[in-house]
């Protein structure tokens, strides 16, 4: 299929062993033990091909996507603006509908949205205003009758413990920074227990301190409660370090350039040696140039 | 361009010695100051605006002095008067119970329409069409213009005045509601979709309080066109069943030449608009949009 070609093409570039890279490995740092996780995939995108509508043309997003994502899985899309990272989080949502290919969460096609697939998207405004940040966890548990009214605020008050918000939880999110407020959304999400837990660029509107630090609080969630993550992002660091498996997508049409792991990595590593070099690979081939199509008549130089 | 540059070297700013304080905790002065009596009461709303309508009764007051004809201009204090009599004895209380009977008849009408038109405009294609139409129709059509086929089709009653408040309130609460619910973020729409809600429920649960300020904002126009049509409906043709409201009042008291009753009637009808939008609207926000910052 499509997608096998470049992953071949990407082991023979001298991808070294994952397990060689890093001293520290998340993994075996927690104090879980782990937990062999089944072995088909979770969440399984075969063949999806995506486009979407202007008023004047049709415009294809993705090509034929083939990924797999397994339970426990933090997995990472990585692209440029244009290769359609986030429409695919969205087709996988539920939001938009495949016009080639299939999406299944564990062996189920995904037609619609639903609360089995929480998404933390970018903008603050997800969130919605006239609820205090209590409510705001318990809105989606009551929304989708998940739980009764006492059960649901309990376990708000439990997740926004967790994020660090319980001075908050009588606040409104417009009393909130935004880093607050997607450590909001994160708890709403993780409230719900997704099968998928989704998010878009999550941390792209905050500054870079506050990003540093949700990275780590996302990390030490998941170490934590062990969810499944699909998480998309425009920036190579925060996918090595967020992600233990990423795909790197290609633009205009998005198509899958390559996946490589990223388990041995995270934010104690940043500096070293062996994430650098993985940054520069990524890089290289985010910024490689397009290989011109047969037939295509001169470049746009 | 810079001399430096322009001689061809570039520029190079100094390199100055570095340094590191340890600062020691602040004591100078306190952090954080309490305004002056005088300013802070100077941000009370009410004294501000209190004080604006102080002058503007002086004023009054000073020109019916000065044109000494009660006939033509009562003062502040005849009016007054006139209207504590009025008040007293019943009448005034009893067109004003008599007005807003009518007018909330006709309010409660004209926005459940505009839901309903509004809901089938964000729905589908065809409500679109159809609300814009309408809108673009009869928005700027008076209502009171349509006061004479009301009363050809209803007749000399409450059924003509509500019909042409439905129409006064219809079309801004319409037109309203469905630029807010328009201005609902993409953001905010995926997230309750994302929770599973659908149909009825995602309306009430996120599309009706997102689209609140502007609803309100439908509901304050809607009220001030409703209140105005309803006096100027009563003052063109009054009596329904021989009991007029307060429009009626006052077109009766001017056939009398009882001037000071006519500012009597007018008085309380704006007390009564502004009672409304400062204390039922005015506290209705506080407890909704501006608590939850979504209006300043």
């Amino acid at each position: 299929m499509i997608s096998t070609a470049p992953r071949s093409e990407f082991s023979i570039t001298g991808l070294p062993d994952p397990r060689a890279w890093g001293s520290a490995r998340r993994e075996e740092a927690s104090v879980h033990a782990p937990v062999a996780a089944d072995a088909s995939p979770l969440l399984r995108i075969k063949g999806v091909t995506l486009e979407y509508r202007t008023p004047e043309r049709v415009v294809r997003a993705t090509h034929r996507i083939d990924l797999d994502i397994h339970q426990g899985d933090r997995f990472v899309l990585l692209g440029p603006s244009g290769c359609g990272k986030s429409t695919l989080l969205k087709a996988a949502a539920g939001f938009l509908r495949p016009v080639e290919g299939e999406i299944t969460l564990g062996g189920v096609p995904v037609r619609e949205p639903g609360p089995d697939r929480i998404v933390v998207f970018q903008e603050f405004d997800q969130l919605p205003p006239w609820k205090t940040v209590a409510q705001n966890v318990a809105f989606p548990l009551r929304a989708a009758r998940a739980l009764g009214r006492r059960e649901a605020a309990e376990r708000a008050r439990h997740y926004i413990d967790k994020v660090g918000l319980t001075r908050f939880a009588d606040s409104y999110p417009h009393q909130l920074s935004g880093g607050m407020k997607q450590r909001v959304a994160i708890a709403r999400a993780l409230a719900m227990q997704p099968k998928v837990l989704m998010m878009d660029e999550p941390f792209a509107a905050l500054d870079a301190l506050t990003r540093r630090r949700m990275q780590e609080e996302l990390l030490s969630l998941w170490d934590e409660a062990r969810f499944t993550l699909l998480f998309v992002t425009h920036s190579i660091e925060e996918a090595l370090v967020v992600g233990n498996r990423v795909a790197l997508l290609s633009p205009h049409p998005g198509r899958v350039r390559a996946e490589i792991n990223s388990h041995a990595f995270d934010l104690t590593s940043i500096g070293s040696r062996d994430f650098q070099d993985a940054v520069q690979r990524l890089h290289s081939r985010l910024f490689e140039a397009a290989p011109e199509p047969a037939g295509s008549t001169g470049g746009s130089a | 361009m810079s001399e430096a540059s322009l001689a061809g070297r570039p520029l190079v700013p100094p390199i100055r010695p570095e340094y590191d304080h340890v600062l020691a905790p602040f004591v100078e002065a306190p952090v954080e100051r309490v305004l002056p009596f005088s300013t802070r009461l100077w941000q009370q709303d009410w004294l501000r605006k209190g004080l604006i309508i102080v002058a503007l009764v002086l004023v009054w007051e000073g020109l019916a002095r000065w044109q000494d004809n009660d006939l033509l201009l009562p003062g502040f204090g005849a009016t007054m008067a006139a209207l504590v009599e009025g008040l007293v004895n019943g009448e005034l209380l009893d067109r004003v119970r008599i007005s807003l009977v009518v007018l909330l008849q006709g309010y409660v009408c004209g926005i459940v329409l505009a839901f309903l038109l509004t809901t089938l405009a964000v729905s589908t294609q065809f409500g679109r069409d159809l609300l814009s139409t309408l809108t673009a129709m009869f928005n700027p059509l008076p209502a009171i213009a349509l006061l004479p086929l009301a009363l050809l089709w209803f007749g000399l009653g409450s059924g003509s005045l509500i019909f042409v408040l439905i129409h006064s309130v219809l079309w801004p609460m319409a037109l309203n509601t469905y630029a807010g619910f328009q201005g609902v973020p993409e953001t905010l729409r995926m997230a309750g979709r994302n929770y599973g809600l659908r149909g009825p429920s995602y309306v009430i649960q996120i599309l009706i309080p997102a689209a609140l300020p502007a609803i309100l904002s439908g509901l304050k126009i809607g009220w001030a066109f409703a209140w105005r049509t309803l006096i100027a409906a009563e003052l063109v043709f009054g009596a329904s069943s021989g009991r007029g409201g307060l429009g009626w009042y006052i077109f009766q008291n001017r056939n009398e030449l009882y001037t000071d009753r006519v500012f009597a009637g007018l008085v309380l009808v704006v007390v009564i608009g502004l009672v409304i939008e400062n204390v039922v609207f005015a506290a209705f926000e506080r407890l909704t949009v501006r608590r939850w910052g979504m209006a300043r």
